[in-house]
């Protein structure tokens, strides 16, 4: 008892030393990247890509989550977040309440595909139908044409800045007066792999997560803004050109505007070096 | 007295109080750690009333406005852990009263080895392979929509709890004066009369105990539990539903939390529930053990 009440004390608090220590990122050669897990692959390409051409520069990448970023950023752990919807006007006020204001920069954009087992005969929805299922409505595959199996709803969860877009622009439709949740039967998974691997083996499963996460054997569907419009695929061209109706901005949130060692990253992010590490990684460049 | 002497007795004075200071040490942390969650824990009540929070049955804690009732999540908690009991305590004892009494030496070193082996493997481990293997045939074999369901995390758990379960439980039996299996198969007892009426029955504290610390385990596991049970938070009907426990959820949600905030204070209130849940766990084993001694 003696000895390990001790040594656990003594660990802890050896740990919370060494935490300040990094997180105050007393060092002025390193970077604290934190947030989305949609983009922390992204990130992680950029930051060697960066070291590389840079190698007195340290770029530390983690995920977590959105939310993870952003309280990163109120607390000052971290430089830049890495987040994959707007931050709202709440999250806004607590950074500046310490003292800083939070800077929105667009890095890349991203299509929220929505995915089925291949063995599965939907291959179109309508964003309407797309939150009927998420909200219960609808809950069997054989309402939409498809076999006669209840749906298991796959979500992210909701430190996922993922799950909160998809909420406010399928299940809400973008608008905030609406107060669509996801149904409480959701299953939420704590990874879009766990998700991939959940979608594999289960054929009344369905999930959504970054383009970025898409392999050649998962069956992705096409989807229609309305009724009346056509069901499109989530590429490229028809993200840029607007017409496949789940997309959305990939961001980087800065303390105040940046300077220094943030500002010559981010410029590198935004140079056409850059934004062909977006296209790598099956994400949409901006530029 | 000459210096000597004094250096001693001052040398024993300082050693008996550092060994006083290391005794009470746990219990100075477990009051520290009760303290700081009912710190952050307790602003919650302010927004929210109590009874909305342990009765209402939504959670959707980043919603505007939030919704913060955790009935299903206790729900999923004694759901699982119920399960976990009723697998791994009869299998777990059973398998205690072989080792102890029945099993021959070098059987009973290989079984110890065995089960001293299966608890060092690290939870996260067995939650992946109950999320590989496990789930899908618990979907096939009852013709679920899903394998990530109570059961799943209640069979994760049990293999976790077993070896806590088995090693204190063996230790009690193996405690058991050896006089009073003689006296017993002197008086004509057989050898399971003797082990289940005799040696059994002289064991039921310690077993108690193992039980006790075995649930303990199952009711604090977080990692295994959340990548089984499919994480989602409605009030279940059947251990063949998805559930969300309540230390899924601190794990999952602390992330996306901002420091002060109303859904930090939630989570840390789901600590404070967690604490009271085994601090009645215990004070119960504990209470019984005392009357039983008596």
């Amino acid at each position: 008892m003696l000895k390990s009440s001790e040594t656990i004390i003594l660990t802890v608090s050896l740990l919370l030393i060494s935490g300040c220590a990094r997180n105050q990122g007393g060092n002025s050669n390193t970077l604290q990247i934190k947030g989305s897990d949609t983009m922390v692959n992204l990130g992680q390409a950029w930051a060697e890509e960066y070291m590389n051409k840079n190698p007195e520069t340290f770029v530390a990448v983690t995920g977590g989550g959105s939310g993870t970023g952003i309280s990163a950023l109120v607390n000052g752990t971290c430089n830049i977040a890495e987040v994959s919807r707007e931050m709202k006007d709440r999250e806004i006020k607590l950074v500046e309440s310490k003292g800083s204001t939070p800077v929105k920069h667009i890095v890349a954009l991203d299509g929220l595909v929505v995915v089925v087992n291949p063995a599965n005969k939907i291959s179109e929805l309508t964003l309407d139908q797309l939150a009927d299922i998420y909200t219960g409505k609808i809950r069997n595959w054989k309402e939409l044409g498809g076999h006669d199996a209840e749906i298991v709803l796959l979500s992210r969860e909701v430190n996922s800045g993922t799950h909160v877009y998809f909420k406010e622009h399928v299940l809400q439709h973008g608008r905030s007066d609406n107060k669509e949740e996801f149904s409480p039967e959701a299953l939420l998974l704590s990874s879009s792999h766990a998700i991939v691997d959940e979608i594999k083996q289960n054929q009344d499963a369905i999930g959504y997560y970054g383009m970025g996460y898409v392999t050649a054997e998962d069956k992705t569907l096409k989807i229609a803004k309305d009724k009346n419009s056509p069901a499109v695929p989530p590429t490229m061209e028809n993200i840029i050109d607007g017409s496949y109706p789940i997309s959305r901005p990939l961001l980087m949130y800065t303390r105040g505007e940046p300077s220094g060692l943030v500002k010559l990253f981010l410029d590198y992010i935004l140079s056409p070096e850059g934004q062909d590490i977006v296209k790598k990684l099956d994400f949409v460049p901006v530029k | 007295m000459d210096t000597h002497t004094k250096i001693r007795k001052i040398k024993e004075f300082i050693i008996e109080r550092l060994i006083f200071l290391s005794g009470i040490m746990s219990i100075i942390i477990v009051a520290l750690i009760f303290a700081f969650l009912l710190k952050e824990g307790l602003t919650l009540f302010w927004q929210v009333p109590l009874s909305d929070f342990i009765f209402a049955r939504n959670w959707y804690p980043i919603s505007d406005p939030p919704q913060f009732g955790i009935l299903p999540l206790i729900l999923g908690s004694v759901l699982v852990t119920a399960g976990a009991a009723v697998i791994s305590v009869p299998i777990g004892i059973g398998s205690a009263l072989f080792i102890a009494e029945i099993a021959p030496p070098k059987t009973k070193e290989i079984m110890k080895a065995g089960v001293e082996l299966l608890a060092a493997i690290p939870s996260v481990v067995i939650g992946f392979i109950g999320m590989i293997t496990l789930a899908p045939i618990i979907k096939s074999v009852f013709g679920l929509p899903t394998g990530l369901t109570a059961l799943s995390g209640a069979i994760t758990l049990a293999f976790m709890a077993m070896p806590t379960i088995v090693s204190i439980a063996e230790d009690a039996i193996t405690a058991v004066p050896r006089q009073y299996r003689e006296a017993a198969i002197a008086m004509g007892a057989t050898k399971w009369q003797t082990t289940w009426r005799i040696v059994a029955y002289a064991a039921r504290p310690g077993m108690l105990a193992a039980v006790m610390l075995g649930i303990g385990r199952v009711i604090g596991e977080t990692m295994a539990v959340m990548m089984v049970t499919g994480n989602a938070a409605l009030i279940p009907h059947s251990i063949l539903q998805p559930v969300r426990t309540l230390t899924a959820t601190v794990a999952a949600e602390m992330g996306e939390t901002v420091q002060g905030g109303e859904h930090y204070a939630a989570l840390f209130a789901i600590g404070i529930v967690l604490f009271i849940i085994t601090f009645l766990i215990n004070g119960a084993a504990d209470l019984y053990l005392h009357k039983t001694k008596k």
